[in-house]
């Protein structure tokens, strides 16, 4: 069995860049009792929230896998099932006016920045009035005016995207944040270098999270990259480096939370990596065939970041079993109402397809169908007129 | 007003549009205080400072997917890419992400990629490339490639205050050796209009940039030696094309020629045929032809780089072959 718990946790911060500001340290970092934690200043109402989102997230992807058997989901399912803790957690640091853009493993960080189950219901059934009104599939939807922006597919892009995101916050001094998240796979691309060189050299205000779950399709991390872990990559940015244990939800609240502190002091990027683990394969269809067997289990059974969470607010924050199970009952009445309206939403209507390429109104349709066809006569005219030059062709050149 | 180069209306152009708008920001490599490898931007930071002319790390990617990040958020970049060859590197940002932002995200994308294109000044394989074809046949993204400075000022006008993406080819060759008095007033160039650089009867001959210059002479060279009408459209822009311009001039003279220097597989002269095929093939006299450079990478040496690229006097050889036909 492979028995690889998380790594970090307490590992500690890295503090690249200029010396003379202030970098940011992990709440979890060599920490004596005198420094507070960010998420000692949550209330019982947010500690609570965190729990909420968590089940949600689950509750909803547990919703889609029944809809996926019974082939109402078109096209694939991605879980996040033992990520939820590292979507919700790091997204709760960030305010309303902040802008974020999530991975397809981000369901929990949607949720929190205000999509709601039925959106992401409708979208993953394809429907008309979904977010994307058919266009694009499952959690690839964004709202700016709720502060997160549409990923794509191609890995890494969204990094200089979000670069120019937060560039536009530093030109217009705004008080505002923008965080993106990548994977460990994603880190091999140009363009995750790119934006966050770019980000870095601008000091923009920009919090680059990186999941790093063990996992980039069937590569094992090992396979991406040389590095023993993501935060050794920060120093070639001249950035500050936070680890946090992914699979703690506290953990990474405080991380993310001391790195938006120190983007929105105006101090720029920080690399935040969360260690954690994915539990399902890429995608529904993907068997997990490459992952060593015994590893999904004790990941299962050891490090579950809801029955983690669960029983630190039982142990340490003296909620009661009725509390948690409260919460349960009121997330899956949520998901309940949701799948019934998703699924009496209407399908979208073919010709939706054309407009909205361009901001102009699309052209009529297309000339070549609209041909008339010259007369005869006036083909003859035309002929005698030719004069002179009329000759056989030469080659051409 | 004074006559000024094809380089200095872009300048204008881009020093206008900032002052209008303190939306509007360049970035690139090399743009600042160094004003560029071919000083487009020179003297803009010392007017805007170094906030709205962003000098970049060597990143294509990263400043094209930045510049879309603002363009979200309101601003209106403009990016120059050294060289228009290195937008490859940029390939994906700008296939996959800018061009579908509007369609899949409905967030806007109002930003202008700009940058040298273009041979006949010997820079070799790497400093001479049109890619414009391959950006053509994405939908989402607009393609503009002017061949007169009046039109490289209204179109860069136009390009930055467009609600999309604008690709804007410059023609390297032209920077210095085409001038033009700019219009008193606005000038803004619609974008998707073609022009009628000269008017004829006998023959059409599509082009534009660099190659309607080449068709321009040609043209004469026919009217001096054969008594050949020839009518000269510059495209201007070339996403979306004007199919009225080009069926119109076409059915007036019932025989075309598309001309450009782009390779010639899956270049645009093909596109261009195949719609006059599909819109007017009962006004045609003659096959449409097409001339382009050759099938190859451009090469350095001048008796090569001529013999790949079209000459005036292959537009002369193709159109003669067209009119007799």
């Amino acid at each position: 069995m492979a028995s690889k718990g998380p790594t970090t946790g307490g590992r500690g911060s890295k503090a690249g860049g200029k010396t003379g500001t202030a970098a940011p340290k992990a709440g979890a970092a060599s920490r004596t009792a005198a420094t507070p934690r960010p998420s000692d200043r949550l209330t019982r109402e947010q500690k609570l929230e965190l729990y909420h989102w968590m089940r949600l997230t689950r509750t909803l992807e547990e919703r889609l896998v029944a809809l996926y058997r019974q082939t109402k989901v078109v096209g694939g399912l991605f879980r996040s099932l033992g990520q939820e803790a590292d979507a919700v957690g790091s997204c709760f640091a960030l305010e309303r006016r902040d802008i974020m853009s999530p991975l397809i493993r981000n369901m929990g960080a949607m949720l929190v920045k205000g999509a709601t189950p039925l959106e992401i219901l409708r979208q993953y059934m394809a429907k008309g009035d979904s977010p994307t009104r058919g266009r694009e599939l499952n959690i690839h939807f964004g709202d700016l005016d709720r502060g997160f922006i549409g990923q794509i597919s191609p890995l890494g892009d969204m990094v200089p995207v979000m670069a120019g995101v937060t560039l536009s916050f530093r030109m217009r001094g705004e008080d505002r944040v923008g965080l993106v998240y990548v994977g460990d796979g994603a880190t091999s691309t140009g363009a995750f270098h790119e934006g966050i060189n770019l980000a870095a050299v601008q000091r923009c205000p920009l919090v680059v999270i990186v999941e790093s779950n063990q996992y980039a399709y069937s590569t094992p991390t090992h396979k991406q990259t040389a590095a023993k872990q993501m935060i050794d990559k920060a120093a070639g940015y001249g950035v500050p480096g936070l680890q946090a244990d992914g699979n703690d939800v506290l953990a990474v609240y405080d991380a993310t939370k001391t790195a938006v502190d120190y983007a929105r002091a105006g101090h720029g990027v920080t690399l935040v990596e969360l260690v954690t683990y994915r539990r399902k394969g890429h995608a529904e269809h993907d068997n997990q065939s490459y992952v060593p067997e015994g590893e999904v289990d004790w990941w299962a059974a050891n490090n579950d970041p809801i029955d983690r969470y669960h029983a630190r607010l039982r142990s340490e924050f003296a909620f009661t079993v009725a509390d948690l199970d409260a919460v349960d009952q009121r997330v899956r009445r949520e998901v309940d109402a949701a799948t019934e309206l998703a699924e009496q939403s209407p399908q979208p209507e073919p010709l939706d397809a054309l407009d909205g390429v361009y901001a102009d109104p699309p052209r009529e349709e297309p000339l070549w169908f609209r041909e008339g066809t010259r007369s005869a006569v006036e083909r003859n005219e035309r002929a005698e007129g030719w004069g002179t030059w009329n000759a056989k062709p030469e080659a051409q050149r | 007003m004074a006559e000024i180069t094809y380089l200095e209306a872009i300048r204008q152009a881009l020093f206008d549009e900032m002052e209008r708008d303190p939306n509007v920001f360049c970035i690139g490599e090399d743009i600042g205080k160094f004003g560029g490898a071919f000083k487009v931007t020179e003297g803009l930071e010392a007017k805007f400072g170094e906030a709205r002319v962003i000098d970049s790390p060597i990143s294509e990617i990263g400043i094209v997917g930045a510049a879309a990040g603002a363009a979200h958020m309101g601003l209106r970049p403009v990016v120059e890419m050294q060289f228009i060859d290195f937008i490859a590197n940029a390939y994906d940002i700008l296939t996959n992400y800018v061009a579908t932002a509007r369609y899949r995200a409905f967030l806007p994308c109002p930003m202008v990629v700009r940058g040298p294109s273009g041979g006949y000044v010997r820079g070799g394989p790497f400093h001479s490339q049109n890619p414009e074809a391959g950006f053509i046949h994405t939908p989402g993204l607009k393609v503009v490639y002017p061949s007169t400075a009046e039109d490289a000022y209204g179109l860069m006008k136009a390009a930055i205050r467009d609600e999309d993406c604008v690709l804007f080819f410059e023609h390297k060759y032209l920077y210095r050796r085409v001038k033009g008095t700019l219009p008193s007033g606005d000038g803004v160039v619609p974008i998707g209009k073609a022009r009628t650089a000269r008017e004829g009867k006998d023959l059409s001959i599509l082009t534009y940039a660099a190659a309607t210059w080449k068709a321009l002479e040609a043209a004469e060279q026919l009217e001096r030696e054969d008594g050949l009408s020839v009518e000269v459209i510059d495209l201007r822009s070339l996403a979306p094309l004007d199919d009225e311009a080009i069926l119109a001039s076409v059915r007036k003279t019932s025989r075309a020629l598309v001309v450009h220097e782009d390779t010639r597989t899956g270049g645009i002269a093909g596109e261009i045929t195949a719609r006059i095929n599909e819109s007017c093939f009962s006004w045609l006299d003659a096959p449409v032809m097409r001339v382009t450079a050759h099938d190859i990478p451009l090469p350095y040496a001048p008796q090569l780089e001529d013999f790949v690229l079209p000459q005036s006097s292959d537009v002369v050889r193709a159109a003669r072959w067209v009119a007799a036909y």
